[in-house]
């Protein structure tokens, strides 16, 4: 194989991905919400992907980092079918290959920013120095003052537990990355930082899949955008 | 790779009623599994099965020991099991006062261990009570006192210290953050997280808390009645919880 068709092998692949909720303790009612769904990403691409509120753009991140069970379909990324691993596979892909920023920061309380910032390092064997090191050059980078460092972020603004999560999911230079409106609630400073993290990753060869509805921010790092919608299965059904 | 242990078909029966029943599964090195299900799930039988410390009625219990590979625990014989309940295996109870010796000072109860092992030196054994007292932040002038004197989280703490002092590949906790008031179980659970990743332990936790599993344990496994009704990656089942009784579990939690 050529090094310019290798450069093509998708990094993240999903191929007929289906996915319904059945809510037992209410009625057992049965809620489609995706059918069919497609997507592919090259390494060094950024995907967003659009449509309504409810849509499924959060339903199909989540199935792809293996938080949502997919129900049909394959979902590759970096060789691992996330629809079918076993879940050592999964936490595997997710130390290694496959990064997420969240909305929402997850923590044990008390523990200090600059360790939070550090464990996806740690959890790969780095060395506390250089660890805290990258830590700390992220979150410098974000805007987050050193006073804070030694606290939890539990603590924290909105605005500043999302730049902690953004540190912390760009702290490995993961091969792929999902982002879940990485720009929301930040001033036009720390959105402009995180654009420029977006770019870096992939110049470095990065596939990324992304919420925005930032649509100025979606436009400048987005190679292509990818209507969920069309995934939606027909209420007629 | 070789899991670590691998059970099958566990089941304990406690005359017609089933304390659990039909639990499988492998655990590989470095790995956290949880399991959580409400009081009489039959998760503590389960765990006390695994352990060593209830005979089951059916199944096997197989780890990798050092010397000799994967062998059944439940058939191997009682000397044999103890050994390993000193060594590779570890046990944090619930209640610290049922892993520790109250009336043995704290560096008596961490040294007690090392001592079942063959440790024999005063000096390196002290050393390494000392060092051990550190790691899980009790303050070194403690040393000599009873752990009676302790507060529970310290207590906790040190029952964590004197079972983790020989180095087991395997820890077996019940409940361990159950009854502490939620400062020092957040502590303790980062202190936990801490001692997993830097040791490479696996672990087995039985609880009923689902924000302890969610911080600490990479695979859950949720019991009913006795069965295992879901397992999977912990986040996983945990926001998409397949079985009705799990989504009963799930969306019971109170939000604060």
């Amino acid at each position: 194989m050529s090094i310019s068709a290798q450069k093509k092998m998708p990094m993240i692949e999903l191929s007929g991905v289906a996915k319904s909720f059945v809510l037992h303790n209410q009625g057992g009612a049965v809620i489609p919400v995706m059918a069919g769904a497609d997507l592919s990403v090259a390494p060094g691409e950024c995907v967003a992907l659009t449509g309504a509120s409810g849509a499924g753009k959060s339903t199909l991140m989540r199935m792809i980092y293996g938080n949502y069970r997919a129900n049909a379909g394959r979902i590759m990324v970096g060789g691992t079918d996330v629809a079918s691993a076993e879940p050592r596979e999964i936490i595997a892909l997710r130390r290694e290959v496959l990064g997420y920023v969240s909305q929402f920061l997850r923590v044990v309380p008390r523990v200090p920013t600059l360790d939070v910032v550090a464990e996806p390092l740690l959890a790969l064997g780095v060395a506390e120095e250089s660890a805290r090191a990258r830590a700390a050059e992220l979150l410098a980078r974000l805007n987050i003052p050193e006073r804070l460092w030694p606290l939890s972020p539990t603590t924290f603004s909105g605005g500043e537990q999302q730049r902690v999560n953004i540190a912390r999911g760009f702290a490995h230079d993961y091969p792929a990355l999902l982002l879940d409106e990485p720009t929301a609630s930040l001033d036009p400073v720390n959105r402009a930082v995180v654009l420029e993290l977006i770019e870096a990753a992939k110049a470095r060869g990065a596939a990324i899949v992304g919420i925005f509805h930032d649509a100025e921010a979606r436009a400048r790092v987005c190679d292509r955008e990818e209507d969920v919608s069309v995934f939606t299965p027909q209420a007629a059904a | 790779m070789t899991p670590l242990l691998q059970v099958k078909g566990i089941e304990k029966r406690y005359g017609a009623r089933i304390g659990c029943a039909d639990v499988n599964f492998d655990l590989y090195p470095g790995e956290v599994m949880g399991i959580v299900g409400e009081s009489g799930s039959g998760k503590s039988t389960l765990l006390n099965c695994l352990a060593g410390h209830l005979a089951p009625d059916a199944g096997q219990v197989i780890f990798d020991t050092r010397a000799d590979g994967p062998v059944d625990t439940v058939t191997m014989s009682e000397p044999a099991r103890r050994m390993l309940g000193r060594t590779d295996w570890a046990f944090v109870h619930q209640h610290a006062r049922d892993g520790l010796r109250m009336n043995v000072s704290a560096g008596g109860n961490i040294g007690e261990r090392l001592m079942a092992v063959g440790a024999r030196h005063y000096g390196d054994i002290r050393d390494r009570a000392v060092d051990w007292l550190d790691r899980v932040e009790i303050a070194e002038n403690r040393v000599d006192d009873r752990p009676s004197a302790f507060s529970g989280g310290m207590q906790q703490r040190l029952q964590i210290a004197r079972n983790l002092v020989t180095e087991p590949r395997l820890v077996f906790m019940d409940e361990p953050t159950g009854g502490l008031d939620v400062s020092v179980q957040a502590r303790l659970l980062d202190l936990l997280r801490g001692l997993v990743r830097q040791m490479g332990l696996s672990a087995l936790i039985v609880t009923h808390d689902l924000a302890v599993v969610r911080l600490l344990a990479d695979r859950l496994m949720v019991m009913k009645d006795g069965h295992v009704v879901e397992s999977g990656l912990t986040d996983q089942v945990l926001d998409d919880p397949q079985h009705a009784y799990t989504q009963l579990l799930v969306s019971s939690v109170l939000q604060v």
